[in-house]
C-alpha cells in the first residue's frame, strides 16, 4: 500500500483502458465508417444478383473512391477524342496500328514494374535491362555468329533475368534500397551494353542490326486475316470457356458468383473488343497500289503474356505472397514466406520482362542502337504501371493496370509527335500526364480508410 | 506406420484415465491432465537485467489462461519466450509432458503454438480467405484452390458463430478492429493450433468489439483450444479466464484459478507481490 501514491492503478483505472480518448476515438473511426466501407470493399459481382444491382454496386464502389480502372478508360477515350478533334489522321486504321505496336514496349516495361511496384520497390534499370538484352539478341543473331534466332532469343531473355536476380539478391541480402541498386544499375547495364558493342562491332557506329526475319516479324509482320480471324474467335472461345466454367465450379460448391448476365455482357464485350480491333488491323493502312493490312503478332503476343503474368500473380503461392509481402511484410514474415525468395523473384521477373520490351522494341526498329534512351524508356514504364493503377506504396497493382497504361502512354506520344510537337514539349506534357494520373487516384482515394495508404 | 500412432493414442488415452477429475497425480495441476504447456524454474536475463526469474507455470488444456501484471513486469518476454522469439537462459519448458526447446517461431507454430501480437499481422491489401490461409495455400495442379480455401474458412468462421461479415472475399483493410481480430483467431483455428497466445486481444477495440472477441475466446476454448491471454484490462480479464498467472518484476506472484481473486485482490498483487487480505487462500504466495 506504500506505494499507492506513485502509478498504481487501481481496478477501475485498468479496467477503463480502452476508454481511453485517443484508443477510442481510432476505434469509433474504424467503426463508424465501416459500414460503409465493408459494402465499398466488396467486389460488386460478388453480391449482386442480377446486372442492374451490379451496376448499382459498382457505382457506389466508384463513388466510394474504389475507381478501378474507370478512370483510365475514361481518360483514354478523352485523349483520343482530343487528339482526334486536333489531327484527324489520329484515329485512322493505320495510326491505331502504330500506336499498338508503340504501346507494346511501354505495356511490357510497365508490367516487369508491376512486379516490383506491388512489393514497394522500384526497378529504375530496366530500360538499360531491355538494351542490354536487345543487343545480346541482335549480337548472337548477327552474321559474325549465326545462331539460330530461337537461342538468341533464350539468351537475351537469360541475361535479363539474371540481372533481375544479381539486383534482387543485392536489395533483399544486403538490405540495400531498390531505387539505388537499380539506379547504379541504369548507368551500368548501359555501360556494359555500349562496351559489348564496342568490342564486338567495333565498326558498326553503335547499331547492330536485326537481321532475322522471325525477330523483324514479330513488330513488323502481318497476319493474313484468316489467321487475325482465327486468332479472335480463340480468344473469345477461351474467354467464356474460362468464365463459364469458374462460375460453374463456385456455384457447384455454394459460393458466390457474378450474375450470369453479367458473365454474358463481359464476355460479349471482349469479342466486340477483338472485332473492332481485328477490323481496325484489317483495314488498308498502305496506299491503293501497295496495300498493307494484317495484324502485328505483337498485338496478340503482348497480351498473351498479360494473361500469363496475370494468373502467376493472382492464382499461383508465389503471386500471393508477392502481394502479401506489399501489403504488410512482417505478416508474411510470420506466416512463414521465404521473403528472401519471393522478393528475387519479382526482381526476376521483372528483369526478364524488361528483356520482352527490349525484343519488342529493336524489333520494331529493326535494329538495337547503343543510344537507346533507356532512361526516358524506364519512366514511360513506371508511369504506364502507375496510370494504370498500381500503387507505388506497394500491395496494389496487376498487369492488365500496364496494358491500359502503356496504351495511354503510346496514344499521346503518338498524338504529339503527330501534331509535330517538340520533344521539349513532349516530355513536358507526358510529365503533367503523370501527376494528373497521380493526383486523380490519390483525391479519388482519400475518403478510404485504407490503411496501408495512409500509413505511408 | 500404425503401431507407434496406435500407442501413442494409448496412452494419450491413459492420461486422460490417469487424469480423470478428482484423480489429480502429484505433479499435476487442478483439472487433471497432463498441461499441454509446463515452464519449470524459467529464467530469462538482458544482460543484468533479470526479467523473468524462477517462472512455474502451468497451462491447462482447454483453458484460457490470463497473464497479467503491471507494464515491465515480463509478460511481453514470457510469451515471446514461449513463442521461440528467443531462448530462456534456464529451466525447462514442457510441451504436452515432455521437454522441448523452442527455437523460433516456426518452430512453436510446428508444436501447434500461435501467437497474436497485437498489430494482428494481417495483410491489408488481401481478403480474408486469402490472410487466413497465408502460409499454407492449398494447391491443385500448382495453382492455388481457391474453391477449397473459401470453403474451409467459411466453415471456420460459422464455427466461431461469425456473422457480421457480408462476404469473405472483402480485404481486411475495409474491416473493424473487432472484425480483424476475429480473423487472426479465426486464422489460428485454421491452423488446428493447440496453443493460442493473445498480447491485448481487446486493446484498441470499442465496447461492442471487444465483447464479440472475448465470446470469440471463450468460443476457442470450448472447442478444446487453450488460450493465454496477456491483458492489462482486468475487467476482460475476469470476463473470460479461467486461471490467472499474475507476474510483477519478472516474478510469478500468483496463480490460480480466476474465481479465486477479484479485481482489488488481482490489482494488489500486480502492484505489491502480495495478497491484500491477511488469510487469503487464491494463491500458490510468493516464488
Amino acid at each position: 500500500m506504500a506505494r499507492t501514491g506513485e502509478s498504481v492503478p487501481t481496478a477501475d483505472q485498468v479496467g477503463d483502458d480502452r476508454e481511453l480518448p485517443e484508443v477510442d476515438l481510432d476505434a469509433e473511426a474504424v467503426t463508424a465508417a465501416s459500414a460503409a466501407e465493408a459494402a465499398l470493399a466488396v467486389a460488386p459481382e460478388l453480391v449482386a444478383n442480377s446486372v442492374a444491382e451490379y451496376v448499382r454496386a459498382w457505382w457506389q464502389r466508384v463513388r466510394g473512391g474504389d475507381t478501378g480502372v474507370l478512370p483510365i478508360v475514361v481518360g483514354l477515350i478523352v485523349i483520343m477524342a482530343l487528339f482526334q478533334a486536333l489531327n484527324h489522321s489520329f484515329l485512322t486504321a493505320g495510326n491505331i496500328t502504330n500506336l499498338l505496336v508503340q504501346g507494346g514496349v511501354f505495356v511490357l516495361l510497365g508490367m516487369a514494374e508491376i512486379f516490383v511496384l506491388i512489393l514497394g520497390e522500384i526497378d529504375l534499370s530496366l530500360g538499360y535491362v531491355a538494351g542490354l538484352s536487345a543487343v545480346i539478341v541482335a549480337l548472337l543473331m548477327s552474321p559474325s555468329v549465326n545462331l539460330p534466332w530461337i537461342v538468341a532469343v533464350v539468351a537475351g531473355l537469360a541475361t535479363g533475368t539474371a540481372i533481375g536476380v544479381l539486383q534482387g539478391t543485392l536489395v533483399t541480402r544486403l538490405h540495400l534500397p531498390s531505387f539505388v541498386v537499380t539506379l547504379a544499375g541504369q548507368l551500368g547495364w548501359w555501360g556494359l551494353m555500349i562496351w559489348v558493342v564496342d568490342t564486338t562491332n567495333p565498326t558498326s557506329g553503335g547499331v547492330i542490326s536485326v537481321t532475322n526475319p522471325v525477330v523483324f516479324n514479330l513488330v513488323n509482320g502481318n497476319m493474313t486475316a484468316l489467321e487475325g480471324w482465327i486468332t479472335v474467335v480463340l480468344a473469345v472461345v477461351a474467354y467464356a470457356a474460362f468464365s463459364l466454367t469458374r462460375d460453374n465450379r463456385r456455384r457447384r460448391n455454394g459460393l458466390a458468383v457474378p450474375p450470369f448476365g453479367l458473365t454474358l455482357l463481359r464476355t460479349g464485350v471482349v469479342a466486340v473488343a477483338a472485332v473492332v480491333l481485328l477490323l481496325i488491323v484489317d483495314a488498308n493502312r498502305g496506299t491503293a497500289t501497295v496495300p498493307l493490312s494484317g495484324m502485328p503478332p505483337v498485338v496478340i503476343v503482348v497480351p498473351v503474356i498479360m494473361i500469363l503474368w496475370t494468373f502467376l500473380l493472382s492464382a499461383t503461392r508465389f503471386g500471393r505472397y508477392v502481394y502479401a509481402i506489399g501489403g504488410n511484410r512482417e505478416a508474411a514474415r510470420r506466416a512463414g514466406v521465404n521473403l528472401t525468395r519471393i522478393r528475387t523473384g519479382a526482381f526476376a521477373l521483372a528483369g526478364l520482362t524488361g528483356a520482352m520490351a527490349g525484343i519488342v522494341y529493336e524489333s520494331r526498329l529493326g535494329s538495337i542502337s547503343i543510344g537507346i534512351d533507356g532512361g526516358t524508356l524506364v519512366l514511360f514504364g513506371v508511369a504506364s504501371a502507375v496510370i494504370g493503377g498500381a500503387s507505388l506504396m506497394g500491395g496494389r497493382g496487376k498487369p492488365i493496370h500496364a496494358l491500359l497504361g502503356g496504351i495511354v502512354i503510346a496514344a499521346i506520344y503518338n498524338g504529339m509527335v503527330l501534331m509535330g510537337l517538340s520533344v521539349a514539349v513532349q516530355y513536358m506534357i507526358t510529365a503533367l500526364v503523370l501527376l494528373a494520373a497521380l493526383t486523380i487516384d490519390r483525391v479519388a482515394r482519400r475518403g478510404r480508410a485504407f490503411r496501408s495508404s495512409a500509413e505511408d | 506406420m500404425t503401431e507407434p500412432a496406435q500407442g501413442e493414442a494409448r496412452s494419450a488415452a491413459a492420461d486422460r484415465a490417469l487424469g480423470a477429475p478428482g484423480e489429480d497425480r502429484p505433479e499435476d495441476p487442478p483439472g487433471g491432465q497432463t498441461p499441454i504447456l509446463e515452464l519449470r524454474q524459467l529464467d530469462k536475463n538482458f544482460g543484468p537485467v533479470q526479467a523473468l526469474v524462477g517462472i512455474n507455470l502451468s497451462l491447462p488444456r482447454g483453458k484460457v489462461t490470463a497473464l497479467v501484471g503491471d507494464n515491465g513486469a515480463g509478460k511481453s518476454v514470457m510469451i515471446k519466450t514461449i513463442s521461440g522469439v528467443w531462448a530462456p537462459d534456464g529451466g525447462e519448458i514442457l510441451w504436452e509432458g515432455r521437454q522441448v526447446h523452442i527455437r523460433s517461431p516456426k518452430e512453436a507454430a510446428a508444436l501447434g503454438i500461435t501467437t497474436m501480437y497485437q498489430d494482428l499481422a494481417l495483410c491489408d491489401n488481401l481478403d480474408i480467405v486469402q490472410n487466413m490461409f497465408l502460409g499454407h495455400e492449398e494447391l491443385q495442379l500448382g495453382s492455388l484452390n481457391e474453391i477449397k480455401m473459401e470453403l474451409a474458412a467459411r466453415r471456420v468462421l460459422d464455427s466461431l458463430s461469425v456473422t457480421s461479415l457480408r462476404t469473405i472475399r472483402q480485404p481486411v483493410a475495409s474491416l473493424s478492429g473487432g472484425q480483424r481480430q476475429t480473423v487472426a483467431v479465426a486464422r489460428a483455428v485454421m491452423a488446428q493450433s493447440a496453443l493460442v497466445i493473445m498480447d491485448e486481444p481487446t486493446a484498441a477495440l470499442g465496447v461492442a468489439a471487444t465483447a464479440m472477441v472475448l465470446s470469440l475466446i471463450k468460443r476457442l476454448s470450448s472447442q478444446g483450444v487453450t488460450v493465454l491471454m496477456v491483458s492489462h484490462n482486468l475487467n476482460d480479464v475476469f470476463a473470460v479466464a479461467d486461471h490467472m498467472a499474475i507476474l510483477r518484476l519478472g516474478h510469478l506472484v500468483a496463480t490460480g484459478p480466476a474465481s479465486n481473486f477479484d479485481a482489488q485482490s488481482a490489482v494488489h498483487f500486480m502492484t505489491t507481490g502480495r495478497s491484500g487480505r491477511a488469510g487469503d487462500g487464491a494463491t500458490a504466495g510468493l516464488s
